[in-house]
């Protein structure tokens, strides 16, 4: 399998002296494609900041991240820049979606700051909201749109065209159980469509559909579970 | 589990046999509270002992069918109607070995609410699993994923609590390392408890 994310052995501190705080200690992790990980922990266990760093918008103390095979501290700003719209797409808790851009507006926008001719941009980004299942919202505004909407079109702009890694920070914590459902099993079939995935959260209901879940506490990895396929319970129902 | 009723509400769909009755109850909980065939039969006879339930002849293959009477279905209506008893919490030996372990000298506890934890959080991965794999359709299906669903929020509910005990645990900890300083015990009064170290904040 590729590793879409390889992180090795990462430290990062914020502050010097009395002010400083260790963030993570000697984290390492590995997401192949089409592997969904999670990362649970309490608040200040250094789950954010791994994702920040995982996706090129802070740089560790020490230790690597690659990106599909790319260093990520051998790139210039301006190649970072690049690594991060073409190959990495997030989703945040409160969507971050520009408010005076349409639907398909927000998706293409990363595209066409690559410099793709925007009726290409546009197709593609009609595309991806046709996958989240909301390709007639494509003119809508994120202000006349539900939650659960809004968050549709943020994973449809974090998945757009050959992006192989989405990183996403707690992407179901202002939508209702149900709607959060719909959006995890929307990320989950994503990765099984050959995406890795990284999902920071503190539920475990929303871990559990993860195929590994890797506990963060004050910055180190204390333990981490696969689930094994036990499908003992099903078995009554398919004689 | 209420077998007595489980099987008074399935005929309330029209006659059944036992393996029938068996198979319609697996259709709706999958083997989460597997049931034997003998387990159906033994509570069908004391269901017609008790006058709920009436042979109802047999099918064309020769399986003695039975039904439910008039009494049987005021039952049935009921149960339904009554609220299920939580009065009596039921025994949980996992809040049993968190109790004893706080207070038994030389435990770690944190390790074993991780372990618990990772445990819960596996079986949790496999019921989201199972939940994705059901695409059927029908009331069946649907029962099926109710009951997988509250697999699901028993298991998210346990881990909460655990997460909540680790917090606690953490909480007393400083308080007894703070306590036991200003007495001059040192920090050994915290022993139950890995203390949380600097660098928790970001």
């Amino acid at each position: 399998m590729t590793a879409v994310l390889d992180i090795r052995d990462l430290t990062r501190v914020h502050g010097a002296g009395a002010a400083r705080v260790v963030a993570l200690r000697g984290v390492s992790l590995t997401v192949a494609a089409g592997e969904l990980v999670a990362v649970m922990g309490p608040s200040g266990s250094g789950k954010s900041t791994l994702l920040t760093i995982a996706g090129g918008l802070d740089s560790p103390t020490s230790g690597t991240v690659s990106v599909e095979g790319t260093d990520l501290g051998s790139l210039s700003r301006s190649a970072l820049s690049a690594l991060r719209r073409r190959s990495v797409g997030y989703v945040f808790q409160d969507f971050n979606l520009v408010p005076a851009l349409t639907a398909a507006e927000n998706v293409a926008l990363p595209r066409e700051l690559d410099g793709e001719r925007p009726s290409r941009a546009r197709a593609a980004a009609v595309a991806a909201l046709e996958e989240v299942g909301i390709a007639d919202l494509a003119d809508r505004f994120p202000d006349d749109m539900s939650g659960g909407q809004q968050q549709r079109v943020a994973i449809a702009r974090a998945v757009v065209g050959q992006r192989r890694l989405v990183l996403a920070d707690e992407p179901t914590g202002a939508l209702d159980t149900e709607t959060g459902e719909q959006v995890l099993a929307l990320l989950r079939g994503r990765c099984d469509a050959g995406t890795g995935g990284v999902l920071v959260t503190h539920e475990a209901r929303h871990a559990a559909w993860a195929d590994r879940v890797v506990f963060l506490r004050d910055g180190v990895v204390v333990d981490e579970t696969r689930s094994d396929a036990a499908e003992v319970l099903l078995d009554a129902r398919k004689r | 589990m209420s077998v007595r009723q489980a099987m008074l509400a399935l005929l309330e769909q029209g006659p059944m046999y036992g393996y029938q009755l068996r198979a319609e109850f697996e259709d709706r909980t999958g083997s989460t509270w597997p049931l034997n065939v003998g387990q159906v039969y033994t509570t069908l006879s004391r269901l017609e002992r008790d006058g709920l339930v009436e042979a109802a002849g047999t099918d064309e293959e020769g399986h003695a069918l039975y039904r439910l009477t008039e009494q049987g279905r005021t039952e049935l209506s009921a149960w339904f109607s009554t609220p299920v008893r939580r009065t009596q919490p039921p025994r949980d030996e996992l809040a049993i070995k968190l109790a004893l372990a706080v207070t038994i000298t030389g435990v770690d506890v944190p390790a074993v609410i991780q372990a618990q934890r990772s445990a819960t959080l596996r079986a949790l991965q496999d019921y989201t699993r199972l939940k994705q794999g059901s695409r059927e359709e029908g009331p069946p299906a649907l029962a099926w994923s109710l009951v997988l669903d509250s697999l699901v929020f028993a298991a998210e509910a346990e881990i909460r609590w655990l997460d909540h005990c680790e917090a606690r645990l953490a909480r007393s900890a400083r308080e007894h390392a703070a306590s036991g300083a200003a007495t001059g015990q040192g920090p050994a009064a915290g022993r139950h408890a890995r203390p949380v170290t600097g660098g928790e904040r970001r």
